[in-house]
């Protein structure tokens, strides 16, 4: 396939994102990262896990968190994962329009889950003086919740420039490949997210 | 691009269609289960439900919602994800045994 057919397809095929070697190569590499990933989470959870017992006084997982706003975290990232699902669709249909859109609304919901939790950090750090330094517990808390954070930083950021980049171009397939494992970074944020409500909130309210 | 669709039959196009329609109507009914499993894992925790087996409860809601998030949102069910499986399970198998270790012999 030459240079031009990708960047300007006579026709699209059926799975754009897997027409050209680049775009399988891109596929199967960011698998690999997903594994990798899946791992360096697991060693965040396990220091967690271990040390969510050394408090150093009242600041207590069941003490400090409220299930409210882990709720309303979980909603918008759980929807922004089902709106990017949408975006893939209207690519798998060609129609980029509809998945600009999507993706877009993608973009604001992740914002809104990281505005929750600056403000979730912020009332932690003000009200209660729990911080990174407060004690184990804390310095647990805060790189696990925090590089999940900055995970979805990540995403927001990386999907706004595929966005912005792309507006005029239209879909093709160099860059359908782009979107896709953009929209896997995406889901794998909220898969992390699922163990993080659970271990991290729901188990800490049980006790 | 204008001519995409004069290149391929009209009956493959449509049938693609249909297809991905299909897929998406098992993505939106993947979706309905997640946030049911979220607000039975939630409710279960809001109603002090005082059980010994709350925790693997919560673990197992998780584990089945990430599965659901790994076959149908991120498309592990389709063909050619041979590669994917291997990655994704050999990375889980050495998350459990990470947080195994991590929780009884680094961190104690």
């Amino acid at each position: 396939m030459s240079h031009e057919d990708v960047l300007n397809p006579k026709h699209m095929p059926h799975d754009p994102e897997k027409a050209t070697l680049e775009g399988k190569n891109k596929f199967l590499g960011f698998w690999f990262f997903l594994g990798g990933e899946t791992v360096l989470f697991a060693s965040l959870f396990g220091t967690y896990l271990a040390l969510n017992g050394s408090t150093q006084g009242e600041n207590t997982p069941e003490h400090l968190f409220g299930l409210e706003l882990v709720f309303i975290m979980t909603m918008l990232l759980l929807t922004s994962s089902l709106t990017s699902v949408y975006a893939m669709y209207h690519m798998k249909n060609h129609n980029f329009g509809k998945m600009q859109t999507w993706l877009a609304i993608t973009v604001f919901l992740g914002l809104a889950f990281l505005g929750c939790e600056i403000y979730e950090f912020y009332h932690y750090i003000h009200e209660y003086g729990f911080t990174f330094r407060s004690s184990a517990f804390g310095s647990a808390f805060y790189t696990l919740v925090g590089f999940h954070g900055g995970h979805v930083l990540f995403g927001l950021s990386w999907i706004t420039a595929l966005l912005l980049r792309n507006r005029k171009r239209g879909l093709n397939l160099y860059n359908a490949p782009k979107y896709y494992i953009a929209s896997l970074y995406w889901h794998f944020i909220d898969v992390v997210w699922v163990f993080i409500f659970t271990v991290v909130y729901l188990m800490g309210k049980v006790g | 691009m204008a001519d995409q669709t004069q290149s391929k039959p009209m009956h493959k196009v449509e049938y693609e269609k249909q297809q991905h329609k299909e897929e998406m109507k098992h993505q939106v009914l993947t979706f309905a289960l997640m946030i049911l499993f979220t607000l039975i894992a939630f409710g279960m925790v809001v109603m002090e439900v005082n059980s010994y087996f709350i925790i693997p409860t919560l673990i197992i809601l998780a584990i089945v919602q990430v599965a659901f998030q790994l076959y149908y949102f991120m498309h592990m069910k389709n063909k050619g994800h041979d590669m994917v499986a291997l990655m994704m399970y050999g990375g889980a198998a050495v998350a459990l045994l990470t947080i195994i270790t991590f929780t009884s012999i680094i961190w104690w």
